[in-house]
């Protein structure tokens, strides 16, 4: 850093600026929209001043979307409620089922185990809509049809794949000899799990669960077909706005910055672990 | 207390075998050195006692008492391991202490366990530290203590001095044995280093792919290799070895070197033309003048002091290389021609063909060899 002249730095700072411009003026726009009218948002040629309203918001937390048509009922703030407990019980599921058997995978080669292991993956290639069809018909068959239960099951295929393969990543890096040393110091092979390697993977399994919750919130395909309105999580109820009597911009830009709140919100929470375990590569002797 | 002993153990890996039908006893309170270059199975060796993996064949016995399909942590064994293995996310303080931990010992009990073992190995001030923040010879001490503080009637040490510094090493190769000795326990010890092995081990196992290729006291190891590969591995600088074919005379049986006739003490009636190398060690050989009985001509190509011995490279007549090694402030030739004498009592010979070293133990003391 000692040696940039000033016309690197000038250089440097327009292509960063240029960067930073790039792709936070998407978000930027949504956020202003948000708190304008339809009116404002459709002006020709844009405004960037205008008086901000915070209708949008209100009609999307009390459920009343005011058209030309008339008022509409919307389900948004259930939608989000949907969303919310769909993706924390899916992720949960997921890394309860998923931790154990990334454990299992990295320290216990047996027949098959790579086979296994990489079948769990593949489901993450078939498109969804192939495996959808048939899911359909068996979870109208078995009654998982429309009920929680039944989407969360199928979030698995979103969510255990990943946590799968990336936190046994994470316990494969730990050196077998630190797991070693803590069963001959005289532990149980359950307490070297519980005392060694999920501290030590725990960078690991916090990104595996922030990616998957990620997956989960953005899962658009899966609730479409396999749930009702009352079970759908805000992908699916954002459909809602695009009303006969047009598209409700504002509204879409309210629902969008309050949907996308919570996981920028785990994101920023979660980053300080992220970098921790980044830096924890001390690990090794 | 416990003695160790393995029965015919075998370990594969694939289709490699790692251990061959290996057999070792240690006797209760003694320190056994695994002694050996990289590869020749004995951090395998070491794992297989510590239970932390399983033989393909074979037994192993703890005290009399068969742990074969024991799991490590009912074994009661101390461990330390090479790369330190200490858990990066406790402090030393708890590290040292999860031996205690796991026979559930009281939380004073614990304290006074882990501080005065840490007092014994002098990293008392550094106990609150993580890994990360201690030096490597902290953290290798650490390790040790970790190992040291359940009092464990048997200890495994997988060359704990292998990445400290040099003077720390040799700090701790003098403390280790009367460390190793008040604590009583059987302790079996790997490294690399042959001075480690000689300074630390009641016995050395010279382990090679697998096999025990000999297995002896540190003098019986020196004076007396099994083999060349053995008389290479100790000794610094190395032996010299060189390809003869003893002949016989009325004195007895003599090598050729340099058109010199050198007379071998000991019985190698065998060896008579045979293809042979003789080994020499360098403290054997010594600068004598010109008018001494056998001194062969050589010719003085370099010479290196070090601290406390002088290591001079010559060359005979017929090219061969010779490294002499005298005591500091002995006086010797530094440059141009010279004469060296052999001390024939000290001389090893080896089969060319096998690598085996001919004639029984038949060596005498280097010290009084040298005095004659």
């Amino acid at each position: 850093m000692e040696h940039t002249s000033p016309l690197e730095r000038i250089l440097r700072g327009t292509a960063l600026t240029l960067v930073v411009i790039f792709f936070m003026f998407p978000i930027v726009w949504i956020l202003m929209m948000s708190f304008q009218t339809n009116e404002t948002i459709l002006r020709i040629p844009p405004q960037l001043v205008f008086k901000p309203t915070l209708a949008n918001y209100t009609a999307l937390i009390t459920g009343k979307l005011t058209t030309a048509a008339g008022t509409l009922d919307i389900a948004f703030m259930r939608n989000l409620w949907n969303s919310v407990f769909l993706s924390v019980t899916s992720v949960a599921v997921a890394l309860l089922l998923g931790v154990p058997a990334a454990y299992a995978f990295a320290r216990h080669k047996f027949r098959g185990s790579e086979d296994i292991a990489f079948t769990l993956l593949s489901f993450r290639f078939a498109p969804a809509l192939l495996v959808l069809l048939p899911l359909t018909l068996y979870f109208q068959k078995l009654g998982l049809a429309n009920t929680y239960i039944g989407l969360i099951w199928v979030y698995q295929l979103i969510c255990l794949p990943l946590i799968l393969w990336i936190v046994r990543g994470y316990f494969e890096d730990i050196p077998a000899d630190i797991e070693y040393a803590y069963r001959i110091a005289g532990h149980s092979w359950f307490a070297t799990f519980r005392k060694i390697a999920l501290p030590l993977a725990g960078p690991g399994i916090a990104a595996a669960g922030l990616l998957a919750f990620i997956f989960a919130w953005n899962n658009f395909v899966f609730a479409l077909v396999l749930a009702s309105a009352d079970k759908q999580p805000v992908t699916v109820g954002a459909l809602a706005f695009i009303t006969s009597s047009g598209i409700q911009y504002g509204q879409i830009s309210a629902a969008i910055v309050l949907s996308i709140t919570p996981t920028l919100a785990l994101a920023l929470y979660a980053q300080r672990y992220l970098v921790e375990g980044l830096s924890l590569g001390a690990v090794k002797g | 207390m416990a003695s160790l002993e393995l029965k015919n153990v075998v370990k594969r890996y694939k289709s490699q075998t790692v251990l061959d039908n290996l057999s070792l006893t240690v006797a209760d309170g003694e320190t056994l050195v695994l002694f050996g270059p990289s590869g020749a199975g004995k951090t395998v060796l070491l794992r297989l006692v510590a239970g932390v993996i399983d033989p393909d064949e074979g037994k192993i016995l703890i005290g009399g008492e068969d742990m074969t399909d024991v799991d490590a942590e009912f074994r009661g064994v101390g461990m330390a391991f090479q790369n330190f293995a200490l858990f990066p996310h406790m402090t030393a303080f708890d590290n040292i202490a999860t031996p205690l931990e796991a026979s559930r010992s009281s939380q004073s009990a614990i304290k006074a366990g882990v501080e005065s073992v840490a007092k014994l190995l002098k990293i008392g001030h550094v106990l609150s530290h993580k890994p990360r923040a201690l030096s490597n010879g902290q953290k290798q001490r650490t390790a040790l203590a970790r190992a040291l503080v359940g009092s464990p009637p048997v200890l495994l040490l997988d060359d704990p001095l292998r990445n400290v510094d040099a003077k720390l090493r040799f700090e701790m190769r003098l403390e280790l044995p009367r460390l190793l000795a008040d604590r009583g326990a059987t302790v079996v010890y790997v490294t690399q280093d042959y001075k480690e092995a000689m300074a630390l081990g009641d016995r050395i196992a010279v382990m090679s792919q697998g096999v025990i290729k000999q297995l002896g006291t540190p003098e019986q190891i020196y004076r007396e290799p099994a083999n060349i590969e053995i008389a290479r591995l100790f000794g610094d600088p190395t032996i010299n070895l060189l390809d003869v074919k003893p002949s016989r005379d009325a004195k007895g049986i003599y090598i050729g070197l340099s058109n010199v006739q050198v007379h071998l003490a000991g019985s190698y009636e065998t060896a008579v033309g045979r293809d042979c190398v003789i080994g020499l060690r360098p403290e054997a050989l010594a600068f004598v003048d010109e008018a001494t009985p056998a001194a062969i001509p050589v010719t003085v190509e370099a010479e290196t002091p070090l601290n406390e011995k002088i290591v001079t490279l010559v060359r005979t007549v017929r090219g061969r290389e010779i490294l002499v090694s005298r005591p500091a402030g002995t006086p010797g030739q530094t440059e141009g021609r010279a004469h060296i004498a052999v001390d024939g009592k000290s001389a090893l010979l080896f089969d060319r063909a096998s690598g085996d070293r001919i004639g029984s133990k038949n060596v005498v003391n280097l010290r009084s060899g040298e005095a004659a």
